[in-house]
């Protein structure tokens, strides 16, 4: 199927930094389409070109397999909800919605009806004839969404439209976007330094760092199976120890971390060497907690520690675990069936993870 | 306490309200009275409408009047085409220190008294000025052109005396107004000049009232340039009541001159905010 959205070789350079290096991938036809990075990795200039607002220093966009770098922004098939939104403060609900419709000179009866039913659609009806400043903030973004929505472009691109929202409404938004998406059924590039926000809506994230894209999948790949230490740093939480890899059998390696201990990993193909220095990456929730000691035997990697720290979140909850051998701080997620409920500071607790968990990764790499 | 900070708001107060008493309510009031005086006899005055039915039935004044408006109207109108597109480029287009340059040329002329502005033009426009030996030099013309002493230099000179008063609050509005608001323009189909026309004028309404209003009252209030610039038909409403006062020794029709002016900018601003939409709240604050 020719993808709704492609890029090749994307590269962008302002002056001498270079914002986008080198940036290829393809969006099919629906899909939700995330870009995860940190501030100032480029994603907003990688949007910014596919929306025709910077010229690429190389590199091409093509929509719908038609190349639009000859294409102005005005007649790109793509349309873009901004950070900050972006709404029109001078006019009403309803015209900032019929604005793109107005342009493309629409009969005035059809113009009613389509904001009539973008509105019925947001779940806002009624609301066109407020002003811009009459609305709640999670009120503004779906009113932005529709204002692109009605000129039912080929791709619609979103940059970090959650931002400015609370906590709270930021959760309900990422559910009212997704369901969204589904309604228009239209293709969503979404980009945003927020994991869960990528995590949970999308059906392809590619993770940015330094103009670059580390790794591009789903959610699940990026987050069992990082490819790269940054993608292994950025993406979830993970325990980090460097050390010097001492065995290599196959995918399974023995390392000595800085701190002295001895841990199996896993380098998942990628080269590393006896003698090479390593980045260990363990997420708190691969490891697992025990009182009694038996039901670790059977990780390849235990230690045997004192709860240093509860660090309670609900569902969340982790632990600060203090390794009595080397006095390294591990953190661990608790599971949730109730067992730890009384789990308190000072107590002593085994934890343990197989070797296959831990992933390892070439030094120096992030 | 209380009294204490009463006390100190008094006295800060009393400069303002001392200077807006003595400079601006007296004089008025006194004008009002004098304008509603007539001469019957040597030093025997009534109180009468006359000097008002004199501007009424004399048609030299009516027109002068009526032209001073209009060519301040005018002169407003020409600020504002020419301003709007230098306060765009300097709000919008130009970044960091060519945009403070920019402001600042538009701030150079005001270093120098008017009365040196106003010359300046003259040595330009003069019959034996810069321009008359640039186009003789040329070979356009063959013999010197006089450019001074007509409406087109008068007007020359009231839009360049005006220009700051109207870029200074367009810049100011302009800024205001996010550039991704008019990248959303574009984004959804906008044109240039529909995005002009929807997003950028509608936004930059409260300067563009402000601007106005304050270019219109310097124009219609403006008296030197008309003087030294414009020419013997050119002839200016503050130029009749210049010589009403100081020439005739009128005060009594002056004054009435000076009210009218008064009422006629008080309308017209009126007017312009009443036909915009806008408060004067708004465009002032
Ligand atoms: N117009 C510009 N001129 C110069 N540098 C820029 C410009 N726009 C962005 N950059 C630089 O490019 C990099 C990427 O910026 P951006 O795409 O906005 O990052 P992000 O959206 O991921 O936070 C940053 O280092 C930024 O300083
Ligand atoms: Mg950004």
């Amino acid at each position: 199927m020719l993808p709704d959205l492609e890029c090749a070789n994307l590269t962008k350079t302002f002056d001498a930094t270079a914002a986008v290096r080198d940036v290829s991938f393809a969006v099919p036809p629906g899909a939700f389409f995330s870009i995860l990075g940190p501030s100032g990795c480029g994603k907003t200039t990688i949007m910014r070109m596919i929306a025709g607002f910077l010229e690429p220093s190389g590199g091409d966009i093509l929509i719908r397999g038609k190349s639009v770098l000859n294409v102005p922004p005005n007649r790109r098939p793509v349309n873009m909800v901004f950070q900050h939104l972006a709404l029109f403060p001078m006019m009403t609900i309803a015209e900032n919605i019929g604005y793109g419709l107005r342009r493309a000179g629409m009969p005035k009866p059809e113009i009613e009806r389509k904001v009539g039913e973008a509105l019925e659609r947001i779940g806002l009806p009624g609301i066109g004839n407020r002003k811009v400043d009459e609305l709640s903030g999670g009120q503004k973004q779906r009113v932005a969404i529709a204002r692109c929505m009605v000129l039912e472009p080929d791709v619609l691109l979103l940059d970090e439209p959650l931002g400015a929202l609370d906590l709270k409404l930021r959760e309900h938004m990422k559910i009212e976007l997704k369901k969204l998406q589904s309604a228009f059924n239209t293709t969503f590039v979404y980009i945003t330094h927020d994991q869960s926000e990528a995590l949970v809506m999308s059906d392809q994230i590619a993770v940015m760092n330094h103009g670059r894209f580390e790794q591009l999948g789903t959610a699940r790949e990026l987050y069992y199976r990082p490819e790269t230490a940054f993608v292994a740093g950025f993406v979830g939480e993970a325990n980090r120890w460097r050390g010097k890899v001492e065995r290599v059998n196959g995918d399974a390696l023995e390392l000595r971390t800085e701190t002295g201990i001895v841990m199996k990993g896993a380098r998942h193909g990628r080269a590393l060497n006896p003698g090479d220095s390593a980045e260990i990456f363990v997420r708190p929730e691969a490891i697992r907690v025990a009182r009694d000691e038996r039901e670790v035997a059977h990780f390849e990697n235990r230690i045997c520690g004192t709860v240093t720290s509860l660090l309670f979140n609900g569902a969340a909850s982790r632990i600060l675990v203090r390794d009595d051998g080397n006095g390294a701080e591990i953190e661990v997620a608790i599971p949730q069936s109730g067992d730890y409920a009384t789990l308190s500071r000072g107590a002593s607790i085994h934890i343990g993870w197989s070797g296959d968990q831990a992933n390892c990764f070439p030094a120096g790499s992030a | 306490m209380r009294a204490q900070s009463r006390l100190g708001l008094f006295l800060l107060l009393t400069p303002l309200l001392l200077w807006l008493t003595l400079l601006i309510v007296i004089p008025h009031i006194d004008m009002l009275l004098v304008s509603l005086r007539e001469r019957v006899g040597v030093g025997e005055y009534r109180t009468s409408l006359a000097n008002y039915l004199t501007f009424l039935t004399e048609p030299l004044y009516l027109w002068t009047f009526l032209r001073t408006a209009l060519m301040s109207v005018l002169a407003t109108a020409l600020t504002l085409l020419i301003a709007f597109p230098v306060s765009y480029y300097i709000a919008k287009i130009a970044k960091g220190r060519v945009q403070s340059a920019l402001f600042l040329l538009c701030l150079v002329p005001f270093w120098v008294s008017e009365l040196v502005r106003t010359f300046g033009w003259m040595i330009l426009l003069r019959e034996t000025g810069v321009f008359s030996g640039l186009l003789q030099w040329a070979g356009l013309v063959d013999g010197p052109v006089e450019m001074l002493y007509n409406d087109v230099a008068m007007m020359v000179g009231l839009v360049y005396t005006s220009m700051l008063f109207m870029v200074v609050p367009l810049v100011t509005t302009l800024e205001s107004l996010d550039d991704s608001v008019i990248e959303a323009g574009y984004d959804l189909g906008g044109s240039g000049p529909s995005i002009l026309r929807e997003i950028v004028i509608p936004h930059a309404m409260p300067g563009i009232v402000s601007g106005c209003i304050v270019v219109f009252m310097l124009s219609l209030g403006n008296y030197l340039t008309p003087t030294m610039l414009g020419g013997k038909e050119s002839l200016w409403f503050t130029e009749l009541i210049y010589s009403q006062f100081i020439v005739r020794f009128n005060w009594e029709l002056g004054a009435a001159f000076g009210f009218m002016l008064l009422l006629l900018s008080s309308v017209i601003v009126w007017a312009v905010l009443r036909l915009t939409g806008q408060t004067l709240e708004k465009t002032m604050g």
